[in-house]
């Protein structure tokens, strides 16, 4: 079975970031970027799947600038086999993003697609979905853990109210939540064999999805600084205070 | 992060950071409480391939040149973590490398490379030989198929954490030579099987935790094959791998350099007195923007040695250098550190007390400044010997 991974530059999530002046979107210049925590999460899913025997071949992908590619280059020094970037200088949006993996998958069709359930840098956790819906295959969402087993995947997943199982016939879609795996980090002998796995360099055009952004932007600002609070002698006076401020009865 | 945008092997930097994430300043401070040995540190820097990096790939490891070894220490280094329990395995093995016979090599090298095998000692100091280096008494006499040691060395790191170590001996006394630099020869000492039948190693409790050991050989037979080329040019020989340890060591005091400054600029940014971070003050901020300077500049020395020493170039003169500027750039770094740090630069679990004993180190080994100066006053200034 051949799994697909897309895979997201975003700023590192070490960072602080800082918003731009004229408040049109995060400053991103001379800023450390790495991959989507979420997406690495995918790609040491996969690798594991692989390494069990379940999974033959690891296909990583990633849209968006060219330097994406050293975000693919982790991906194959982690253990993916071969990788497709897919270079916009513009942003793409998850619609965008769905899209092109929809052809991605038609041409790789893959036994399974694991993305990372949202990326840290929009937070639009819509991707693995709009996938789903294009692809007409099923999903199981935010997953804490994932085995398979002949043609069916069971997926637990992370809900409100605790843990729920789904079973899906593949191929299916995956998205990963936080507690699934802890990554492996890339060995020095993968690292330098990484560089020689094959990394194909396509645009959306090759596909023939526009990826007009469909949203504009209105204003990018920071939140609000927290003002210092204050103290209270003992819980009498708190409960006092929380009345007072209407957060309590 | 400073620096990060052009900096060499950003792939390797960014995998060593990661494995050293999971090392945080916790861990090093109940080693440094303990003087105990990293461990479970070496056996993932083991395990991701990072001390093999200078190990040809016929042999298992990954066949990259001193460059790529620098920005493995550095990073290490940076990330507050210590290279020094087991930097020695990138680069002791490079006496069997270059001199050592095909047998010794494939004999070795794949286990060195595997860490099967840990080459992390190399006996040379001596308690009344330390630079001079000609006058060691550590004297292997051959017995039929075997050499028999008698001595003792001082100030061997990780010598209980080693299975193998390059010993420099003498075989011919100092006053039968036609120069004081013949008549030494390198043994390969299987301590697994020496200690106990002839070597006992007493540990030295120093400043730093820091594994570094005392020898003493009564009668320790070493077989004959494992002496290293031939007997008599081991001078030469152990020169060959000084280069290397001098600018891996630059490289390290460069990533300490680097974790100073990193730490001083946040803490400055960070700390408000007087109802404003302390750097905006210039008082605070010049001496962080000076250790910058002077670092850097250090770092660029650094990297030209390695690349000299990768390009096969003679390149004593720029290792020794790189090391002195290094660690001085270092030893400013992290004294301007303790002082922005004000008494929280005392405190352990701050990590830069810890740093600042640590990074004290390498202006003394491995080899002395004023040694650094005199190497450069007589053979690059042509001034004369002082000794």
């Amino acid at each position: 079975m051949k799994v697909l991974v897309p895979v997201k530059r975003v700023i590192d999530y070490n960072v602080k970031p800082r918003v731009k002046m004229d408040g049109s979107g995060v400053d991103l210049a001379n800023v450390k970027m790495s991959m989507n925590p979420f997406d690495e999460i995918a790609v040491e899913e996969a690798i594991r799947l692989k390494e069990k025997g379940v999974a033959t071949e690891i296909v990583a992908v990633s849209i968006g600038e060219a330097k994406a590619q050293e975000t693919l280059r982790t991906a194959l020094a982690m253990g993916a086999d071969r990788a497709i970037l897919i270079v916009s200088e513009t942003e793409v949006e998850p619609l965008g993003v769905a899209k092109l993996l929809a052809k991605v998958v038609a041409e790789e069709a893959p036994g399974l697609v694991i993305l990372g359930k949202q990326a840290i840098d929009d937070d639009s956790n819509q991707t693995g979905q709009m996938l789903a819906a294009l692809t007409g295959r099923p999903q199981g969402t935010f997953a804490s853990k994932v085995e398979v087993e002949g043609d069916t995947v069971k997926v637990t997943r992370e809900v409100d109210g605790g843990l729920e199982t789904v079973s899906l016939k593949t191929p299916a879609i995956i998205t990963t939540d936080l507690r699934l795996n802890e990554p492996r980090y890339a060995s020095l002998p993968n690292i330098m064999k990484a560089k020689s796995k094959p990394l194909a360099q396509k645009t959306p055009a090759d596909y023939g999805v526009d990826v007009t952004p469909r949203l504009k932007t209105l204003k990018v600002s920071e939140p609000p600084k927290r003002q210092a609070g204050i103290k209270v002698a003992d819980v009498d006076e708190l409960a006092a205070k929380l009345k007072a401020l209407g957060v309590a009865a | 992060m400073i620096g990060a945008q052009d900096q060499s092997y950003p792939e390797i930097r960014e995998a060593v950071r990661r494995l050293c994430a999971d090392f945080p300043g916790d861990y090093w401070q109940r080693l440094d409480r303990d003087r105990a040995y990293p461990t479970e540190f070496v056996r993932a820097l083991t395990e991701a391939g990072f001390l093999s990096v200078l190990i040809p790939e016929a042999y298992g490891g990954s066949g990259l040149g001193l460059q790529a070894a620098t920005a493995v220490l550095e990073e290490i280094h940076r990330s507050g973590c210590n290279g020094g329990a087991c930097h020695a395995q990138m680069y002791t093995m490079g006496t069997v490398l270059k001199h050592g016979s095909p047998v010794q090599k494939q004999k070795y090298l794949p286990k060195v490379a595997s860490g099967e095998i840990r080459l992390q000692a190399f006996g040379v100091t001596e308690p009344t030989a330390g630079t001079d280096t000609t006058r060691i008494r550590t004297f292997a006499k051959r017995v039929g198929d075997t050499y028999v040691v008698n001595g003792q060395k001082i100030w061997i790191s990780r010598a209980e954490h080693s299975d193998l170590m390059v010993l420099l001996c003498r075989t011919t006394p100092r006053e039968e030579c036609a120069k004081p630099s013949d008549g030494m020869s390198v043994l390969l000492v299987d301590m697994r099987e020496a200690v106990g039948k002839g070597l006992t190693i007493r540990p030295i409790r120093t400043m730093l935790n820091h594994a570094t050991t005392e020898l003493f050989f009564d009668d320790l037979e070493v077989p004959a094959e494992n002496l290293v080329g031939e007997e008599g040019k081991g001078f030469r020989y152990i020169l060959s791998g000084m280069n290397a340890e001098r600018v891996l060591i630059a490289s390290e005091c460069i990533g300490d350099g680097r974790f100073f400054i990193d730490r001083a600029a946040a803490y400055a940014k960070d700390r408000s007195v007087f109802g404003r971070p302390i750097a905006e003050n210039q008082g605070v901020q010049f001496p962080i923007a000076r250790a910058h300077v002077q670092l850097s500049a250090a770092a660029e020395m650094v990297d030209k040695a390695a690349r000299m020493f990768d390009e096969g170039l003679p390149c004593g003169t720029e290792a020794n250098m790189a090391k002195m500027l290094a660690s001085e750039a270092s030893w400013y770094a992290a004294d301007m550190c303790v002082q922005t740090h004000g008494g929280f630069g005392f405190a352990e679990e701050y990590d830069i007390e810890r740093k600042f004993r640590e990074t004290r180190l390498y202006q003394v080994a491995p080899i002395s400044t004023n040694l650094i100066l005199s190497h450069v006053a007589t053979h690059v200034l042509g001034l004369p010997k002082s000794f």
